[in-house]
C-alpha cells in the first residue's frame, strides 16, 4: 500500500541561521511534486528531512499506510530514497552500484541480475554494466543514480535538483525517465530545481520554497 | 673489494643458503604474524575513529598519532622490562622468542594500521555514506561501505607497516636477542654481520630487503594509482 507523507511545523537551523520555519505540507495525491526555490532557501534541507535522513529541530515527519502512522524504523527507510544532486558514485562497477539497494535488501541470484539488467536498460545504461561507475560522465552518473533509486521500487522517491550539473542531452534523458517514472505511478516523485519550464513540463504539483515554507504556486 | 662482496652476496642469494633462507622466513614470519595482528586489532578502531563520535575520540586519534613515531627502542626496552623474569609478564617465559618479537612488532605497527587506516576512512568522500543511507543501509552496512571505498587506503597503510616491521631492528633485538637460528632475522643479522666485518651475509640480507621494500613501494605506487585514476562523482 502507498504511503502519505505530512510534514508538520518543521524547523530547521543551522548554527543561528535558520533555513525552514514552521514548514508543513502534505504530499499524498502521488505523482510528481516539484519544489522550486532560491539557492540556500531549504528545498535540500527539506528533502533530507522528509527522506528521513536528518532530524528536525521542531516539528515532524509523519509517514503514512492506510492512515496507520508508520515507525521511523529501517524497514519505513527502505520505502524511501533520496537522489542527491552529487550522486556519491560507489568505486565499482556499474552493476554494483545499482545491485547495492538490492544486495542490503537481501535479493540475490537471478532475481538481482534481472532486476538490475531491467533497470539499466529504462535509464540506457546497459551497455556500461560492467564499466567501473566512476568512468561514467556527469550525464550517466546522473542516470545511474536514479537507476540506483528506482531499482529498488521506492515508495517515495526524492531527487535533489537531478538536472543541475548535467548538459541539455542528459537533462531531457533524465526528464523522459521521470516522465516514464510518472506514468508508471509506483512511486511518488519530490523534486527540487530551479527550472521554471522544468517543473511545468514534469510537475503535477508545483510548489515554492520561500522564507524556510513550502508555498503552492 | 666491494665487487667481491657483492659477487659472494649474489652468490649465497641465487644458492638459496638454507641459513640465509631461515633467517629470511624468520623475518617474514615475525612481520607477517604482526601485521595481521596489528591488522585485526587495528582496522575495527581505525574505522570506529572514522565512522563514530565518541567522548575522548580527539584524545585518541593524537594520542595513536603520537604513538606512529615510537622508536623502536623504547617499545623493545618496555616490553623487556615487562617480559623478563622480573616483570609482571616474566611467568610467560616469553623473552628471546619469536613471540616475544611479534609482540613488538605489533606493538609498532598497531598505531601505524590505527593512524593511516583511519586517514584512509575519512577521506572518503561523505556523500558516498549518505548514499548509502539514502539508499537504506543499516549502520553496520554504512559502516562497511565506506571500508570498501577507502579499501585502496587500506591497503597502502597495510603495506607501510609492512615495510616499516620489515626494516624495523631495535625493539626485535632487545626483546629476541638475535639467537642464531631462534630468533635472528635480517635486520639483526645485518647489525651484527656487519660488527663482525662478515659483510657477504650482510649485502646479501640487504639486498633481499632492499628488493622486498621495492615490492612493497611498487605495490603502494600501484594501488595509489588505481584510487588516484578516478575522479569522484
Amino acid at each position: 500500500m502507498k504511503l502519505r507523507l505530512c510534514l508538520s511545523n518543521i524547523c530547521k537551523s543551522y548554527g543561528k541561521i535558520p533555513v525552514l520555519y514552521n514548514c508543513s505540507y502534505s504530499f499524498d495525491n502521488g505523482g510528481v511534486y516539484v519544489i522550486m526555490g532560491k539557492n540556500g532557501s531549504g528545498k535540500s534541507t527539506l528533502l533530507r528531512i522528509a527522506a528521513l535522513l536528518e532530524t528536525p529541530d521542531i516539528g515532524t515527519v509523519e509517514y503514512y499506510s492506510e492512515d496507520i502512522p508508520q515507525k521511523h524504523d529501517i524497514e519505513l527507510k527502505r520505502r524511501i530514497t533520496l537522489v542527491l544532486p552529487k550522486i556519491g558514485i560507489f568505486n565499482t562497477s556499474v552493476y554494483n552500484n545499482v545491485a547495492y539497494g538490492l544486495k542490503i535488501r537481501g535479493m540475490k541470484g537471478k532475481d538481482l541480475n534481472d532486476r538490475v539488467r531491467d533497470v539499466l536498460n529504462f535509464v540506457g545504461l546497459s551497455h556500461k554494466i560492467k564499466q567501473n561507475a566512476l568512468t561514467l560522465s556527469s550525464g550517466e552518473a546522473q542516470r545511474l543514480g536514479i537507476a540506483r533509486a528506482i531499482a529498488i521500487n521506492p515508495d517515495f522517491l526524492f531527487l535533489d535538483e537531478p538536472t543541475s550539473f548535467i548538459d541539455e542531452e542528459n537533462t531531457k534523458i533524465v526528464e523522459d525517465i521521470i516522465l516514464q517514472l510518472k506514468c508508471e505511478e509506483k512511486s511518488t516523485i519530490v523534486m527540487t530545481t530551479h527550472d521554471k519550464s522544468q517543473a511545468e513540463r514534469l510537475g503535477d504539483t508545483i510548489l515554492v520554497m520561500s522564507k524556510g515554507r513550502l508555498n503552492p504556486i | 673489494m666491494i665487487s667481491d662482496i657483492a659477487k659472494e652476496a649474489i652468490s649465497l642469494i641465487l644458492h638459496g643458503d638454507k641459513e640465509l633462507l631461515k633467517i629470511v622466513a624468520l623475518s617474514l614470519e615475525v612481520s607477517g604474524s604482526a601485521l595481521i595482528f596489528s591488522t585485526a586489532l587495528g582496522l575495527p578502531l581505525a574505522a570506529l575513529m572514522g565512522l563514530a563520535e565518541f567522548p575522548g575520540k580527539t584524545f585518541l586519534v593524537n594520542l595513536i598519532n603520537t604513538f606512529m613515531g615510537i622508536p623502536p627502542v623504547v617499545v623493545g626496552l618496555v616490553l623487556y622490562l615487562l617480559l623478563s623474569r622480573s616483570g609482571i609478564l616474566g611467568f610467560m617465559g616469553l623473552l628471546y622468542t619469536p613471540t616475544a618479537m611479534m609482540i613488538a612488532q605489533t606493538v609498532l605497527s598497531f598505531p601505524i594500521v590505527v593512524a593511516l587506516c583511519h586517514t584512509a576512512i575519512v577521506s572518503v568522500d561523505p556523500i558516498i555514506r549518505q548514499a548509502a543511507e539514502a539508499l537504506g543501509a543499516t549502520r553496520l552496512q554504512v559502516a562497511m561501505t565506506v571500508i570498501r571505498e577507502a579499501r585502496y587506503g587500506i591497503i597502502s597503510a597495510i603495506t607501510a607497516a609492512f615495510g616499516r616491521l620489515m626494516a624495523e631492528v631495535g625493539a626485535i633485538l632487545i626483546v629476541g636477542g638475535n639467537i642464531a637460528g631462534y630468533t635472528r632475522v635480517m635486520t639483526t643479522t645485518i647489525a651484527m654481520e656487519t660488527d663482525k666485518g662478515n659483510f657477504e651475509l650482510a649485502v646479501a640480507l640487504g639486498i633481499i630487503l632492499l628488493s622486498i621494500s621495492m615490492v612493497i613501494n611498487l605495490l603502494i605506487c600501484k594501488l595509489q594509482g588505481k584510487k588516484g585514476s578516478f575522479r569522484t562523482l
